[in-house]
């Protein structure tokens, strides 16, 4: 059928070129997000709105408004920039003197540092996308791991060689405790995991709530809703010493190995193909012999267990305790783990990219809040509507004529409300 | 209605589907398009009903150039259309589906009943078309089913009736009452388009046939002509519709199932109490109008659907409620019904298929890490023996052809140590060349002496393979006779007449 009788009309260079790989999608949907900031930028700020306001009151120059307006979006998103990644004039200045290092890597290793338990939470979270489970129970899951993992860091006490491992195993085992309530739920009874994992993500605040104001666990001397410090032979020291100030730590090896066994897991073992079988097509998994219980179960302790990982490393790397706003609110890196995982299609490599990318906007968001007065709230608008771009490939395609894109692989995200 | 299509042509993206397609259909005339599944006959259908608009050539009715911006146009235009899949809504009466959209109104705008109802039994009579119109849909058989369908096309005045495909879902029986409805119908002077791959009811029923391959008309042909020259036309080199097996000669009984009982989705009784055997070097072919519980009993077989009651035993093991798992490594082979939904996971690699059900087994993994490199050789190897069109091992197994994937399939379930081989409607939706390799390869699986089961709803395929035929009927098994009975004794059976009642 493909060979003989097709007539071929050539498409455009453009959408030859557009139509190679499915990021191209992403990668406009970036630029859109960015373009939608941009014009949250206009129409929100005072400068910006006082010098059209001008224009049309008292006839001034267009050309200053439009200036304002370029210097308003283009300062946002330059001190976004030199915020999370680098300050070309820090780096200049460090390079010419030799001093000034800690300064200049600062956005960096802060970009860095949020990325880390996003990271792993978001792998978490993408392979039970990939098994057709969504796991919007990640941030609960992180709770608990990061509650286990700091009773076992700050209240056992032992050498760092076996503190530090299990703390983390603490954190892991936690996540896979919280994440094995809807997994046993859902293979048993049926239940729908998105309302159960909701659910119970309400659950673990509340006890995470009881936990830090419960005495031995509870910072000795404190009234307040805030936990004992885990000991230094349980905590992930920074990469460059603590006298550097750059907070960059031992953790981006924790989720290096995270994203080298998620692409074992998911490329190359055995179990990770009866998820992917299961994802793509549960009635061909049922048929083909695959115990769907079995993967249900599986999937939330593998998914909780990275979200607990994700957890324990958080509270480890930054903090050293945990108090009654872990993870709350925008702290939630559970939740923002769905968006990454979406973002970076569910594949591990993917994910790297997408959290390096929120982190960083996360950061250089803090940064523009601080130079420019741009409320931080911006950088999740820009974050929300990057997502948004990526669920609708249609539009995207639409306003970039990119007709014979790859469809984004947000089907996955489809099915787990519709399973 | 004089129906003239001209140089239609239509393309999606750079695959071009109808190609320069001409036909013209004279007032009174049953006309078929024949050709295999994806020569293009459903979009040229969903361009002439005003679904999909041709991006050259024009349609001419009674002479005039006519552009149909949607389907409510080409009704309004005097087309009717039979889906495939009928379009009615089950809890309605027959009255209310065929008013469906043009509902006839009184004041304040009610829907007036008594006009529906009154309308419907003219149009009946007219065509002798006979419907009860209170009866609810979803109570009646399926060829009354379709019978609503043509009446409901005929109450908006159809002139020309297009029916895609209408006899899949039909007993023989049925089928011939549709054939004689059809060329009343025609003797009161519509225009018929009868769309279909079966070579048997357009000899039965044409008066011109129109034959279309790969999205181009490739000849006309008369209703006298033999089969095998049509088949060949549609398929575009000679085809073979007789598949030679060696002499039978039965040995040990391999499979047996004893007084199954299955309920289906809804909790009813599907399957009710039958025992079946298939002996070595035989192909047992279950036969029967769909939704009989053929479905429920295999996927009971298969592990997929619990068992009631009853036994089923694999050479002397019992398998009744075994997993699905425990069936497979059993040796039982599976080809299920629907194979995108069963069979394959479409977003894989064909590789990937190819140990669908066997990715744990030596050499494809150890020690809980995948082998690619054995799945590879594995799929290069089946590729070549089974003939699988495809790039290469990587290719997603979505971008085959159906009858591609249906060699996956095969091959996947062949190429393991099978003790018995259970293929649902192995060939549905295939084309002519594929159905003829399929059917090859199950025989060649009974002439190396092994059993099988084939449950299938066509006729044809029961004949061509079966050693004997079990008809299922209302979840029971209405006989079993020989493949050398008639048609018609197997489309008794099939409505659930039984040896006792005749």
């Amino acid at each position: 059928m493909s060979d003989t009788t097709m007539t071929q009309s050539r498409p455009s260079l453009w959408v030859r070129w557009t139509s190679k790989s499915p990021i191209v999608v992403t990668f406009f949907a970036l630029v859109l997000g960015l373009l939608f900031g941009a014009i949250i930028i206009i129409t929100t700020n005072p400068a910006v709105l006082d010098a059209w306001r001008a224009l049309f009151h008292s006839w001034g120059a267009p050309g200053h408004a439009l200036k304002v307006t370029f210097d308003n979006v283009g300062a946002a998103y330059r001190t976004m920039f030199t915020g999370s990644v680098i300050n070309p004039s820090s780096l200049a200045h460090s390079l010419t003197t030799g001093r000034g290092w800690s300064n200049t890597l600062t956005p960096l290793s802060e970009t860095l540092t949020y990325a880390t338990p996003l990271l792993i939470a978001s792998i978490g979270v993408g392979i039970a996308f990939q098994t057709g489970i969504f796991n919007i129970g990640a941030n609960g899951q992180a709770v608990l791991g990061g509650i286990a993992g700091a009773v076992v860091g700050s209240m056992l006490h032992m050498p760092t060689v076996l503190h530090l491992p299990l703390t983390l195993i603490a954190g892991i085992a936690g996540g896979m405790i919280a994440g094995s309530v809807p997994g046993l739920l859902k293979a048993f009874t049926g239940a729908h995991e998105v309302i159960v994992t909701i659910m119970w993500n309400y659950v673990m605040y509340a006890f995470l709530l009881f936990v830090v104001l419960s005495t031995p666990f509870q910072q000795p001397g404190q009234q307040n809703d805030i936990s004992r410090t885990m000991d230094k032979s349980a905590q992930l020291a920074p990469l460059f010493g603590t006298s550097s100030g750059l907070r960059v730590n031992y953790g981006i090896f924790v989720a290096t190995a995270v994203v080298a066994f998620a692409w074992w897991f998911l490329e190359r073992s055995s179990l990770g193909f009866d998820f992917r079988i299961t994802g793509a097509n549960p009635s061909a998994a049922k048929a083909s012999g695959i115990n769907s219980r079995a993967v249900l179960v599986l999937v939330f302790l593998v998914s909780g267990g990275l979200a607990g990982l994700a957890g324990i490393v958080q509270a480890a790397s930054t903090t050293h305790f945990i108090d009654g706003g872990f993870l709350i609110g925008n702290a939630g890196i559970g939740f923002t783990a769905i968006t990454v995982a979406l973002l970076g299609r569910n594949k591990p490599f993917g994910i790297v990219w997408a959290s390096l990318l929120f982190a960083a906007l996360g950061v250089g968001g803090r940064a523009m809040q601080a130079s420019t007065g741009i409320p931080l709230d911006l950088a999740a608008v820009i974050q929300s509507a990057i997502v948004l771009f990526v669920a609708t490939p249609v539009l995207v395609k639409e306003i970039f004529r990119l007709r014979a894109a790859p469809t984004s692989a947000l089907q996955l995200a489809a099915k787990g409300w519709g399973s | 209605m004089r129906l003239e299509l001209r140089g239609i042509t239509k393309r999606f993206g750079t695959f071009t589907a109808n190609d320069q397609i001409s036909i013209t259909v004279e007032p009174g005339e049953i006309h078929c398009l024949l050709g295999e599944n994806g020569a293009g006959k459903s979009t040229l259908m969903n361009v002439l009903f005003g679904l999909l608009h041709p991006d050259e050539g024009e349609i001419l009715i009674d002479g005039v150039v006519t552009k149909f911006t949607d389907s409510g146009d080409a009704v309004r235009r005097g087309i009717g259309m039979v889906h495939q899949h009928f379009m009615l809504v089950p809890v309605f009466s027959v009255a209310e589906n065929v008013v469906l959209g043009f509902e006839p109104t009184k004041s304040l705008n009610r829907v007036d009943y008594k006009k529906a109802t009154e309308d419907i039994r003219r149009i009946s009579k007219e065509f002798d078309l006979e419907v009860d119109p209170d009866a609810i849909v979803e109570n009646l058989p399926v060829g009354l089913q379709q019978r609503v369908e043509i009446l409901k096309a005929l109450s908006h005045d159809a002139e020309l009736l297009i029916l895609d495909e209408p006899t899949a879902v039909l007993t023989p029986q049925e089928i011939d009452a549709l054939m004689a409805i059809m060329r009343s119908l025609a003797d009161a002077g519509k225009s018929i388009l009868f769309i279909t791959h079966k070579l048997k009811e357009v000899k039965a029923v044409a008066n011109v046939i129109t034959i279309i391959r790969q999205g181009r008309v490739v000849g006309t042909a008369q209703p006298s002509d033999s089969e095998s020259k049509l088949a060949s036309l549609m398929v575009g080199r000679e085809v073979d519709l007789t598949v030679e097996k060696s002499a039978f000669s039965p040995g040990a009984e391999v499979f047996e199932i004893r007084d199954l009982v299955v309920r289906d989705d809804r909790g009813l009784v599907a399957v009710n109490g039958v025992s079946l055997d298939v002996r070595a070097g035989e192909i047992v072919a279950l036969a029967g109008v769909q939704g009989n519980g053929q479905t429920e009993l295999v996927e009971a077989i298969a592990g997929m659907r619990r068992v009631e009651s009853g036994s089923i035993t694999l050479n002397g093991r019992d398998i009744t409620n075994a997993s699905p798992r425990a069936v497979l490594d059993s040796g039982l082979g599976h080809i299920p019904e629907d194979r995108q939904r069963d069979g394959l996971v479409m977003s894989m690699s064909v590789a990937d298929n190819l140990v669908l059900n066997t990715p744990r087994r030596a050499p494809f993994a150890r020690r809980g890490s995948r082998n690619l490199g054995a799945v590879n050789q594995n799929a290069e190897r089946l590729i070549k023996d089974f003939d699988i069109r495809t790039n290469s091992p990587q290719e997603l197994v979505s971008s085959l052809s159906g009858g591609n994937q249906q060699k996956v399939i095969v091959a996947r379930e062949l190429s393991r140590p099978l003790e018995f081989l259970m293929a649902s409607q192995p060939t549905r939706g295939l084309d002519v060349g594929s159905i003829e390799y399929v059917h090859r390869q199950m025989v060649d699986h009974r002439n190396a002496g092994n059993a099988a089961l084939i449950v299938s709803s066509e006729l044809d395929e029961v004949f061509a393979l079966g050693d004997r035929i079990a008809v299922m009927y209302a979840g029971k098994i209405s006989g079993i006779v020989d493949p050398t009975s008639s048609r018609e004794a197997i489309g008794l059976l099939m409505t659930g007449t039984t040896d006792a009642d005749q």
